[in-house]
């Protein structure tokens, strides 16, 4: 699909802990096709401080009402100012942006591992292995019971494993330490978190032998493949994590 | 009607807008958002005779109005570019030119020969600014000397029209100006990045892998403006200006500072429909003001 600059509407901004909330966007027209792991560059006008654009994975996509769905964490300057958006303010996207996440053969069963805002791209790509009857189930780890946030969307798809940091809910401990991890036979992994989760969980998967796909977080200047800023070491030499990725094969990756 | 276009050397522009070098890929890039053959002239990204791996991570920092990057011009080497990225580009309706780069004259000279033999490149940059590798780049063009020489040696192998793109870590940009008109180019270009540093102090290390890097975006405008300003005036080439361009209404600023071209370049990150829209600025700009013709607006201050 070709990358396009869209001037969207905000018709929602649900805020969900102190720090996570969902901005529902319209763009008024039809949607490009965006696919399951992709993100947009999301402008932060009106601070000398948000100067480039903030990528963003794509949380949910509604094609019928031409809206989509942003699941946001605050932890800088660009995503405070995004949290006091109000309903009918307009927010400028360039979308769709980077590599998806492959799609798993027949027979596969898949994990999607998430960790804290790195929950988002995995909403989206369960709705879409539901679509094509693809088994799959979830792992999402939090620091607590209340930084637990959309139990409630995951688990309409799939059975949703929880652990959190000082077991308030679930089992306690790290994604990593879930028993799902050693008692189920996957042959597919889909993670995406912190980096060092994702790189916990990419070794795991190299052990075990496992199809692993990580959603890099690598600071972005442009988004297109032009400022080659978001480099990742690959077997194939620098890549920009934003054409190239976000989405990589864990084998792919020299961490 | 306004007119447009200008000449650079020998070479005609059809407008004065063009994009910069490293932040416009290879222009291939840009296609999904607007017809590239538009500008007047397209910057490929920095190019060696050898492939470079460039930088390590992080090589971005966000700072008040700006960015700092130290890419290090990561590219896969001339060989490379003639194989897979000149058929691409080669149809594009506009200049194309390669932003030539080395660690020593021999590869600018062994660089510019090769690209003299494509025949769809109309122009060399010829950069000897860049702040981010530890040879070559921004050592040639803060040193007269070496500076001199570089110039000479790829003149006297690249017949087309020749860009000295400048550097602004120096004390008096004039003279690098005036150094490369004795030496026989066609124009110089300014400004490229200024060296600046920022510091995570989350971590208390520096932002940047190499520590300190080129400073770009519309934080260091007046700098830049006030610098195609002084070499405007200190030579009869023209200036190709650029430093922070996010507006129509900048460019006009530099063409009216002595500038005949400027090159677009941080905009195209943040808007990359930026080069078009300034392009479609300065043309509404021209007709507003009764100008009939770019051309009686460069250089618009220095009448006074």
């Amino acid at each position: 699909m070709p990358k396009t600059v869209l001037d969207f509407q905000i018709i929602d901004n649900k805020q969900l802990t102190r720090d996570f909330f969902i901005l529902e966007l319209s763009a008024g027209i039809a949607l490009p096709e965006i696919l399951p792991g992709q993100f947009a560059q999301v402008r932060v006008d009106g601070s000398a401080d948000t100067f480039l654009r903030r990528p963003f994975s794509v949380y949910d996509v509604n094609y019928e009402a031409g809206s989509i769905r942003l699941l946001l964490q605050v932890v800088g300057n660009g995503t405070k100012a995004l949290s006091l958006l109000r309903k009918g303010e307009s927010l400028n996207l360039i979308l769709p942006l980077g590599k998806p996440f492959s799609k798993p053969g027949e027979e596969e069963r898949s994990l999607l591992i998430g960790g804290g805002v790195g929950i988002a791209p995995l909403l989206y790509l369960g709705k879409y292995l539901r679509s094509i009857d693809s088994d799959f189930e979830y792992l999402l780890g939090f620091r607590s019971r209340d930084r637990i946030i959309e139990y409630q969307e995951f688990s309409q798809i799939a059975k949703v494993h929880i652990t959190t940091e000082d077991g308030s809910e679930g089992e306690k401990g790290f994604v990593t330490q879930h028993s799902v991890l050693s008692g189920t036979n996957y042959s597919r992994i889909y993670c995406c978190g912190p980096d060092e989760m994702m790189k916990a969980i990419g070794e795991f998967a190299k052990k075990k032998k496992i199809h692993c796909e990580v959603s890099l977080e690598n600071l972005m200047g442009c988004g297109f493949g032009v400022c080659l800023c978001c480099v990742v070491k690959t077997t194939s030499g620098n890549l920009c994590s934003c054409i190239d990725g976000p989405v990589f094969n864990i084998n792919d990756l020299k961490w | 009607m306004v007119n447009l276009g200008l000449k650079i050397g020998s070479l005609y522009f059809k407008n004065p807008v063009l994009s910069a070098s490293g932040t416009f890929g290879y222009g291939t890039e840009f296609d999904d958002f607007f017809d590239v053959g538009r500008l007047g002239g397209i910057l490929l990204k920095g190019s060696t005779l050898e492939p470079r791996e460039g930088n390590p991570y992080p090589r971005m920092a966000e700072t008040p109005s700006g960015m700092l990057n130290s890419v290090g011009l990561q590219n896969k080497g001339i060989d490379y570019f003639e194989k897979n990225i000149y058929p691409r580009v080669a149809s594009y309706d506009t200049n194309i030119i390669v932003n030539v780069n080395g660690n020593y004259i021999e590869e600018y000279v062994a660089l510019a020969e090769r690209i003299n033999k494509l025949e769809r490149i109309s122009a060399i940059e010829l950069n000897i600014s860049c702040p981010n590798v530890k040879m070559g780049g921004m050592a040639f063009g803060t040193n007269p000397v070496s500076a001199r020489e570089v110039i000479r040696a790829v003149r006297a192998v690249y017949q087309k029209t020749m860009i000295v793109k400048l550097s602004p870590n120096v004390t008096n940009i004039a003279e690098f100006a005036r150094i490369a008109e004795e030496e026989g180019a066609d124009s110089v270009s300014l400004v490229n990045t200024l060296l600046g540093m920022a510091i995570d102090i989350k971590s208390l290390k520096p932002s940047l892998a190499t520590i300190t890097g080129g400073l770009s975006g519309p934080a260091i405008k007046p700098v830049a403006l006030r610098m195609v300003w002084q070499v405007a005036k200190a030579i009869k080439i023209p200036v190709i200006g650029m430093g922070g361009i996010m507006t129509a209404d900048d460019a006009v600023e530099f063409i009216v500072a002595g500038a005949s071209a400027v090159q677009i370049g941080t905009a195209c990150f943040i808007d990359p429909l930026a080069p078009v829209k300034i392009l479609e600025g300065i043309e509404k700009f021209l007709v507003e003001r009764g100008f009939s013709d770019i051309n009686e607006l460069i250089g618009y201050v220095n009448r006074y």
